[in-house]
């Protein structure tokens, strides 16, 4: 373990913390905005209190979202002082931007949406929470053409004299292949996250209340179950109507991925060696024993499945390991680039991890499909299911989708190794020289145990609140003819 | 003038807009428990009601002046890489100490009032005070030190460690930045209420103003006498004036002019740190042709044009909804706002 590995480690942990909560904040501020703006058009009290309701889960996780995030800011130049010398021409402009576009419109009027209660007109009070959820797709929008950048590097040119990458086209990094697909594909599946606990935390409730108007001989429309059935139902559909989107981007993203970077492709399917045309290369749903190559024991294999994801047909050619790894040597080893210095790596990614995380991206997300589907056929013209099998949907829900996008990152990212720039630069060349193996354990250290206290307070407060349920329903004042000595609403 | 040097004046005015912003949000974490505390408070529901004040004087606004620094993080990776790199992997513990207590801050904003027990409440308001002081204080250090010099090798590369920065000067700087954000939070909290606690703050205001004049006045009569330049002196003057006309103003119960006072030293100092530490952005102090300038260390003319589009665009359009925002909420805030705290909820399974 040197300094390299330490700091790819710290930076793996706080971006996969950091992107937990990502995605449930992108989906979920739309929702939350489409039940505000469906209490502001049909002013039936149930899309407010769910308005609300969400929006308090909504903040609890953004919090979490926002604190996180800061250090994403300042890491790059922390532990990767290199790399932020040879890409900072094109990679900090996108940061930059999406700092003076996103942040600040997200922190602004989620501080307005939060206070505005019964203090800014209705309409444009609605409008503030669409104003954040455009911010955050905003920010995913500049954050991915960044990160796009190092997985396909466009609209730049390397300058020998001063040894850095140069921008010579920002609408290219903008608009970069990988980037108009990945895009998509990522903020759907943010959507999915986000439906994911609406879904999830509906049907909680919503069952409970089933069961205690059950046991207290009631009649079930007479408690808030029809409520927590809609929001649920909403929830799934957002979830399906997302996951078409999620396996469209998906597969397109598959075929420029095995144009781009191949290796990746072989890695997700630990395909060692290549399979001609004419041949149709399987996908293994499950396999046991060995990845390094020596055998494979696929237990059940799809034939042609790889080779469709690859080319669009199930005989195309898929390229392996071991040839690529030739390949690369040739191309990259002796390029004579002095940040391919450590080509002992030899430009194979981790097999087991991106095998096992790009398997697991794509069941996780299947299975939240196989939940929403579950869900709107149980709770089908207007029945209130209480199964006890739908308390594990409940808390499977939200979690499966989100880990879905914590695996599709992993996959992506280890799947780019040795590269940290694909052809430009590895990752052993862009550590901070000048900091000391101590100073990264020590902020490893800090943020591991911060973090994970953070993640228990987090939890606990989400349950909480979801225990509570949806505060009962209260006229908001009308802000013209306000007592001026009101008091603050949804305040601190 | 070329776009670097354009660009140093935007990460200037950054900085300015964040310090003056995040001074008095600090300034009001600082004070919370001094104003919500056993001093000012009859009882332990009022200092809880008090505190809510204070809170919800910063409470919508807070989250909008912290986003001026990420802005100023970006920008500064974007216009000059190598000072990012530079700065950032150099000053590591200090700004993960910073890092940390903003963390710990932001989620006492969030989440104190989530639960009604005392204590944890009590905890949420400690991460707030030392979450608001740390970064307070170590941005004071660190942009001193910047401003004064660092060891800097041929490679651009920081070559000292922690105690480095630990210096007089930088401590000095350090306690100027806390007393000037102490004094601009009392007088901001003094600005947004009224009855007992505006009184309060604005006595407050009146001894800590009188602190941070005199350690600010040291500080930059220090800097001005070793690296001064006709035009940081001018800022130096206008910075000492307005401090003495806002705290003269905070006497005479004009709160408002009191805090335009304080915001224009604050940005007087940033004015003379950037006037000073021209063309240079890091100096070295190992050798001063090592030295990170302007010019050796910006990205490329195309990307600074790209960014400037960019900023000329969208700049005013931030200031404008941000400026917006404290229009909405504009209203002076007594205990009367805060709503009585709902009796502890029976959590029924």
């Amino acid at each position: 373990m040197d300094a390299t590995d330490l700091a790819r480690w710290q930076f793996a942990i706080t971006t996969v913390y950091h992107f937990l909560f990502v995605p449930i904040t992108i989906g979920m501020s739309l929702i939350v905005a489409v039940f505000h703006t469906a209490w502001v058009r049909t002013r039936n009290p149930e899309w407010m209190r769910l308005a609300k309701f969400f929006g308090k889960l909504f903040l609890i996780n953004f919090a979490l979202g926002l604190v996180t995030g800061i250090v994403q800011e300042f890491q790059f130049g922390m532990n990767w002082s290199d790399y932020s010398r040879f890409v900072g021409d094109i990679f900090g402009a996108p940061l930059a931007i999406e700092a003076l576009l996103a942040f600040f419109l997200e922190s602004t009027f989620l501080g307005l949406w939060i206070f505005g209660w019964g203090r800014l007109p209705e309409k444009l009070h609605a409008a503030t929470m669409w104003l954040v959820h455009i911010g955050t797709v905003l920010s995913a929008y500049f954050i991915l053409a960044a990160n796009s950048f190092m997985q396909h590097p466009v609209g730049y040119t390397y300058n020998r004299a001063s040894g850095r990458a140069e921008l010579t086209d920002f609408f290219a990094v903008l608009t970069n292949k990988v980037q108009l697909v990945t895009f998509p594909h990522v903020v759907l599946s943010a959507y999915m996250a986000g439906a994911g606990v609406v879904m999830g935390v509906g049907l909680w409730l919503m069952r409970r209340e089933a069961k205690r108007a059950a046991d207290d001989a009631q009649d079930v429309a007479g408690t808030d179950a029809p409520m927590y059935r809609r929001a649920t139902r909403i929830g799934a559909v957002f979830a399906l109507v997302a996951a078409v989107g999620v396996i469209v981007s998906g597969d397109v993203q598959g075929k420029i991925m095995t144009e781009v970077q191949p290796m990746k492709m072989a890695a997700a399917e630990a395909l060692y060696d290549s399979v001609p045309a004419g041949q149709g290369a399987p996908f293994s749903v499950l396999t046991v024993g060995s990845l390094d190559g020596s055998h494979a024991n696929a237990l059940i294999e799809v034939p042609g499945l790889l080779s469709f994801l690859a080319t669009g047909d199930f005989k195309g050619a898929v390229r392996g390991i071991n040839d690529l790894k030739a390949e690369y040597a040739q191309t990259y080893g002796a390029s004579g680039n002095p940040r391919v210095a450590d080509v002992a790596t030899a430009f194979v990614p981790n097999i087991p991890t991106t095998y096992w995380s790009f398997r697991l991206m794509i069941g996780l997300g299947m299975a939240t499909v196989a939940i929403a589907l579950a869900v709107l056929w149980l709770t089908r013209k207007g029945r209130t299911p209480t199964s006890r099998w739908l308390a594990y949907a409940a808390v499977a829900a939200p979690l499966l989708p989100v880990f879905a996008n914590s695996f599709g990152w992993i996959f992506t990212e280890v799947g780019r190794q040795p590269w940290l720039v694909f052809g430009l630069m590895t990752t052993a060349n862009g550590v901070s020289p000048s900091v000391s193996m101590g100073e990264v354990i020590t902020s490893m250290v800090v943020f591991t145990l911060l973090y994970g206290a953070l993640a228990v307070v987090e939890i606990k407060l989400f349950l909480h609140y979801v225990r509570k349920g949806a505060e009962p329903f209260e006229e908001p004042q009308d802000p013209a003819d306000r007592d001026e000595d009101a008091p603050l609403v949804f305040a601190y | 003038m070329d776009l670097a040097t354009f660009w140093f004046i935007v990460l200037g005015v950054l900085w300015t807009g964040y310090l003056v912003l995040e001074g008095f949000d600090f300034g009001v974490g600082m004070l919370l428990p001094v104003l919500g505390g056993r001093r000012y408070a009859a009882d332990a529901a009022d200092a809880e009601k008090r505190r809510r004040v204070l809170l919800n004087t910063i409470g919508p606004v807070w989250d909008g002046n912290e986003v001026w620094v990420l802005t100023a993080g970006g920008a500064t990776f974007a216009a000059f890489p190598h000072w990012y790199a530079t700065l950032f992997s150099g000053f590591y513990l200090p700004l993960l100490l910073i890092l940390v207590a903003l963390i710990v801050r932001n989620l006492g904003f969030e989440y104190r009032h989530k639960r009604p027990e005392a204590r944890w409440k009590a905890r949420w308001d400690q991460a707030i005070f030392w979450g608001s002081l740390v970064p307070a204080l170590l941005w004071g250090v660190a942009l001193t030190n910047i401003v004064r010099g660092v060891p800097i090798d041929a490679n651009k590369e920081y070559t000292g460690n922690l105690f480095t920065l630990l210096n007089p000067a930088g401590l000095l700087g350090g306690l100027v930045f806390v007393a000037l954000f102490l004094t601009h939070g009392a007088i901001f909290v003094a600005l947004k209420t009224d009855g007992k606690i505006r009184l309060e703050a604005r006595q407050i205001a009146e001894r800590v103003g009188v602190v941070a004049a005199v350690l600010a006045v040291a500080l930059l009569l220090w800097i001005g006498l070793t690296d001064g330049k006709l035009a940081s002196w001018v800022t130096t003057v206008v910075a000492a004036v307005a401090l003495l006309g806002g705290l003269a103003a905070n006497r005479a119960g004009r709160e408002g002019w009191a805090f335009i006072g304080t915001a224009v030293t604050i940005a007087m100092a940033v004015a003379t740190y950037f006037l000073v530490l021209f063309p240079n952005v890091m100096p070295s102090t190992t050798n001063p042709a090592w030295s990170l300038t302007v010019d050796n260390a910006s990205s490329t003319d195309y990307t600074l044009k790209v960014m400037t589009i960019v900023a000329l665009i969208f700049t005013p359009i931030v200031l404008i909804y941000q400026g917006w925002t404290y229009w909405v909420f504009r209203k002076r805030l007594t205990v009367k706002h805060i709503p009585e705290d709902a009796p502890l909820e029976k959590v029924t399974h």
